[in-house]
C-alpha cells in the first residue's frame, strides 16, 4: 500500500552556546494509511524531536534536514503559512499534557468550532453541529453542555478526548501522538487507547504513537522503530519485533520492563546511561552499554541490516545473517 | 505472620481544609485518607496501589508523621507516635526514612553530594568528622556509586544516579523503614530495572523494610511482598501479591489489572472498560467510593460503606458483592 508520509534521512541539530548538537541522526522511515506506526524509545532518544519535525514545530534554534514526503510535497521545504494550512488539515498532533494544548480561557465548543471555520469554511451553525457530533465521536457524554465548560472544569481523561475531537475536526490523514496516555490513569489510559484505534479504523487515518510503554505498544502498534541517542536502530512489524528483537538495546528493553503476571521474570537492566546529546560518538552509540559489544562496535558505526521484509537492525551482530541494507539507519 | 508488627495503623484518618479562594473560608474537607488500617512488618515490603489522588502518597507522609493525622493510631515498633511532639520523635525518625519521586527536587543544588549525606549524621551526632566521612563513602560505595561522586553537585547526574543518591541519604542513618514514594516513575525503564535490583539487594543485605508507593503494577509485583489495592482516600483490597495479582477479588482490583497494557502482542485480551472518570477526591460518591464505576453495583453500595472484612488469612477486602 502508498505510504502517506515517507521521511527519508531526517537529520534535526540545535544550536546551542556549545555548538550544534545532534538530536535526531538520520531517521528514515514512512506511516500507510491505516497503520499505527510506533516509535519507542527512553527520554533523550529524539523520538519527540523527531515528531515535532514532522510539524514544522521546531523552536527557532532547530534545524532540520532530509526529505518528509507528505501529499507530494517535502515538508521540510514549506513556509510558515503552507505549513499552518497542513497543520489540523492534513496532519494533527495530540500532546501528553492536555491541559497545556488547550486554551484556558475559551470554552470547549469555541476551541472545536475554530478549525472547522478556518480550515472548513463552515457558518458557525454547521461547526457547532459538526462538534457537538465530534465530542460525540470522542464519546463525551452531555456533549452539548462540554461545548460550553471550559478546560479546568473537565478531568484529565475528558481533556484528552477534548484534544482528539479537536485534532480529528478537519480529518487528517495523519494523526501524531506524543505519550498521549502518559499522564493519565491505567484505567483511563486503555478509554484512550481504545478510541484512538477505533477512530483510526473507522477513518482509515495514519496513527503514529510515541511511548516509552513497551505495553502501550504491544496492544496498540502495527509497527514500531525503536530510536536510541538519536537513531532508529530497529524498525520491525509488532510481532517480529516483540518475538525475535535483533538489537541488543531492543532485547534489554523488553527485559527491563517488570511482568505484572509473573512474579518470578528475570529483570534484566541495561548498565549505564543513555549518552547526553552532545556527547561526541564514535561507533555504535549504544557499545558503551551493549553486552555483546566487539572491538568493530567501537570504531565503526554499523549500517542497517535486513532480515526478511520489513525487518531492519542496526548492529554488527547482523551482518552475517543479514543483508546490507544501504544507508546508515534502520528505517 | 507472628512477630509483632514494625508499623501499625489502626483507622487513620487524614483530611485537609478545604477554602474556597474567596477569602479562604471553609468549603468542607478533602478526605485524603479516610480509615486505613493496616500492618507493616519487618523485612517486607508493602505495595500500595492506586490511582492519582487514591491517597496513597498522603498516608505514606502521615505514616512517618510529616503530616498531622486527623484520626486513628500510628504505633511505630509497638510505641504510640501517633501525637508526639518533634522533639520526643526524634529518636523515631532516624528509623523512618524517605524516598521520593523526583530526587532532584529533595536535593540542595548547591551542596556537594557528599556533604548532603553528611548531614543526616551530624543532625542526629553520630560519629566523629572523620568516621563521618568513611560512612558517605560506604554509602556511595552501598548504592554503586564512587568515592568521586560526592565531589559533585545534583546538576552533574543523571536521573537514575540521583536517585541513587536519594537511596543513600535515606541509608545513612541506618532506618528499619523507608516509605519509598514512586521511587522509579520518573526514570526509563532500563534505568528503572537497576534502581529495583538496588533496592532489592538493600533490603536483603540490611533486612529493610519498605512502604512502596506506586501506581505501576508490573513494579509493584516483581518488589511486593504485599499489597494494599487504594481507591478515593479507602482501602479496597489487601492480599499477598501472589494472590492479589492471580485471584484479587474487589470489582476494581480486576478492573485495574485488566486495564494495564501487556508487552505481549497480538493477544487481545477481554479488558473490563471502566465507564467514566475517577471522581473528585473533594467531593466522593456515598456508601463505597467505587460505586459510580462498578460492573457489579447494587442498591447498598450507593448508602452504606462496605465494612473491611478478612475472606481468607490475611486477605481483607471491602466490598458489598464479594
Amino acid at each position: 500500500m502508498e505510504s502517506i508520509l515517507q521521511v527519508d534521512n531526517l537529520e534535526v541539530c540545535f544550536r546551542t552556546a556549545h555548538g550544534e548538537v545532534p538530536a535526531v541522526r538520520g531517521a528514515s522511515f514512512s506511516v500507510r494509511p491505516g497503520e499505527v506506526l510506533s516509535i519507542v524509545g527512553e527520554s533523550g532518544s529524539g523520538k519527540s524531536v523527531t515528531s515535532l519535525s514532522l510539524m514544522g514545530l521546531l523552536p527557532e534554534s532547530a534545524r532540520a534536514m532530509g526529505s518528509v514526503r507528505f501529499d507530494d510535497r517535502d515538508l521540510l521545504r514549506l513556509n510558515g503559512e503552507e505549513m499552518r494550512e497542513l497543520r489540523g488539515n492534513g496532519i494533527s498532533m495530540i500532546f501528553q499534557e492536555p491541559m497545556t494544548s488547550l486554551n484556558p480561557v475559551f470554552t470547549v465548543g469555541f476551541q472545536l468550532m475554530e478549525p472547522l471555520r478556518i480550515h472548513r469554511d463552515q457558518s458557525k451553525k454547521e461547526a457547532y453541529r459538526e462538534a457537538v457530533r465530534l465530542l460525540e465521536q470522542v464519546e463525551i457524554p452531555e456533549a452539548k453542555k462540554r461545548m460550553e465548560q471550559f478546560p479546568h472544569e473537565l478531568s484529565g481523561g475528558m481533556r484528552q478526548r477534548v484534544m482528539i475531537a479537536i485534532a480529528l475536526a478537519c480529518r487528517p490523514k495523519l494523526l501524531i501522538a506524543d505519550e498521549p496516555t502518559t499522564a493519565l490513569d491505567v484505567t483511563i489510559q486503555a478509554q484512550i487507547l481504545d478510541l484512538i484505534v477505533d477512530l483510526k479504523d473507522r477513518t482509515g487515518m495514519g496513527v503514529i504513537l510515541i511511548t516509552h510503554d513497551m505495553g502501550v505498544v504491544a496492544e496498540t502498534a502495527d509497527r514500531v522503530l525503536v530510536m536510541y541517542a538519536g537513531r532508529v536502530v530497529e524498525a520491525a512489524g509488532v510481532e517480529t519485533l516483540f518475538h525475535e528483537p535483533k538489537h541488543p538495546y531492543t532485547q534489554g528493553l523488553l527485559q527491563s520492563v517488570p511482568n505484572v503476571d509473573d512474579s518470578l521474570y528475570p529483570l534484566n537492566s541495561i548498565p549505564g546511561y543513555m549518552p547526553k546529546p552532545g556527547e561526541i560518538q564514535r561507533g555504535c552509540p549504544f557499545h558503551p552499554r551493549c553486552r555483546e559489544a566487539v572491538e568493530k562496535c567501537r570504531d565503526h558505526h554499523p549500517p542497517s541490516f535486513a532480515f526478511g521484509t520489513e525487518h531492519v537492525a542496526s548492529c554488527w551482530l547482523g551482518e552475517e545473517e543479514g543483508e546490507a541494507h544501504g544507508g546508515s539507519s534502520a528505517g | 505472620m507472628a512477630a509483632p508488627a514494625l508499623v501499625k495503623l489502626e483507622n487513620l484518618k487524614k483530611h485537609y481544609p478545604r477554602r474556597s479562594s474567596w477569602f479562604r473560608r471553609s468549603t468542607g474537607e478533602v478526605k485524603a485518607v479516610d480509615g486505613i488500617s493496616l500492618e507493616l512488618y519487618a523485612g517486607e515490603t508493602l505495595g500500595v496501589v492506586g490511582e492519582s489522588g487514591c491517597g496513597k502518597s498522603t498516608i505514606g507522609r502521615t505514616l512517618i508523621r510529616l503530616e498531622k493525622p486527623t484520626e486513628g493510631r500510628i504505633r511505630f515498633e509497638g510505641a504510640d507516635i501517633t501525637h508526639l511532639s518533634s522533639r520526643k520523635l526524634k529518636p523515631y525518625r532516624r528509623k523512618m526514612q524517605m524516598v521520593f519521586q523526583d530526587p532532584f527536587a529533595s536535593l540542595n543544588p548547591r551542596q556537594r553530594i557528599d556533604d548532603t549525606l553528611e548531614e543526616p549524621l551530624t543532625i542526629h551526632q553520630m560519629l566523629d568528622k572523620r568516621a563521618r566521612r568513611e560512612r558517605v563513602w560506604e554509602l556511595l560505595d552501598e548504592v554503586g556509586l564512587d568515592r568521586e561522586h560526592g565531589e559533585r553537585l545534583p546538576h552533574e547526574f543523571s536521573g537514575g544516579q540521583r536517585q541513587r543518591i536519594g537511596i543513600a541519604r535515606a541509608l545513612a542513618l541506618n532506618p528499619s523503614l523507608i516509605v519509598c514514594d514512586e521511587p522509579v516513575s520518573a526514570l526509563d525503564v532500563s534505568v528503572q530495572a537497576q534502581i529495583l535490583k538496588l533496592l532489592k539487594s538493600l533490603q536483603q543485605k540490611r533486612g529493610l523494610s519498605y512502604f512502596f508507593i506506586s501506581h505501576d503494577l508490573g513494579v509493584v509485583r516483581h518488589l511486593c511482598d504485599r499489597v494494599l489495592i487504594m481507591y478515593l482516600g479507602q482501602a479496597m483490597e489487601l492480599a499477598s501479591a501472589f494472590t492479589l495479582f492471580r485471584e484479587g477479588q474487589h470489582p476494581y482490583t480486576q478492573a485495574l489489572l485488566s486495564a494495564i497494557p501487556r508487552p505481549v502482542p497480538g493477544k487481545k485480551r477481554e479488558r473490563i472498560l471502566l465507564k467514566g472518570d475517577l471522581p473528585s477526591p473533594s467531593d466522593p460518591p456515598s456508601g463505597c467510593p467505587f460505586h459510580t464505576r462498578c460492573p457489579e453495583v447494587r442498591s447498598v453500595c450507593r448508602e452504606r460503606r462496605p465494612e473491611w472484612k478478612e475472606i481468607a488469612p490475611g486477605h481483607r477486602i471491602a466490598c458489598h458483592a464479594r
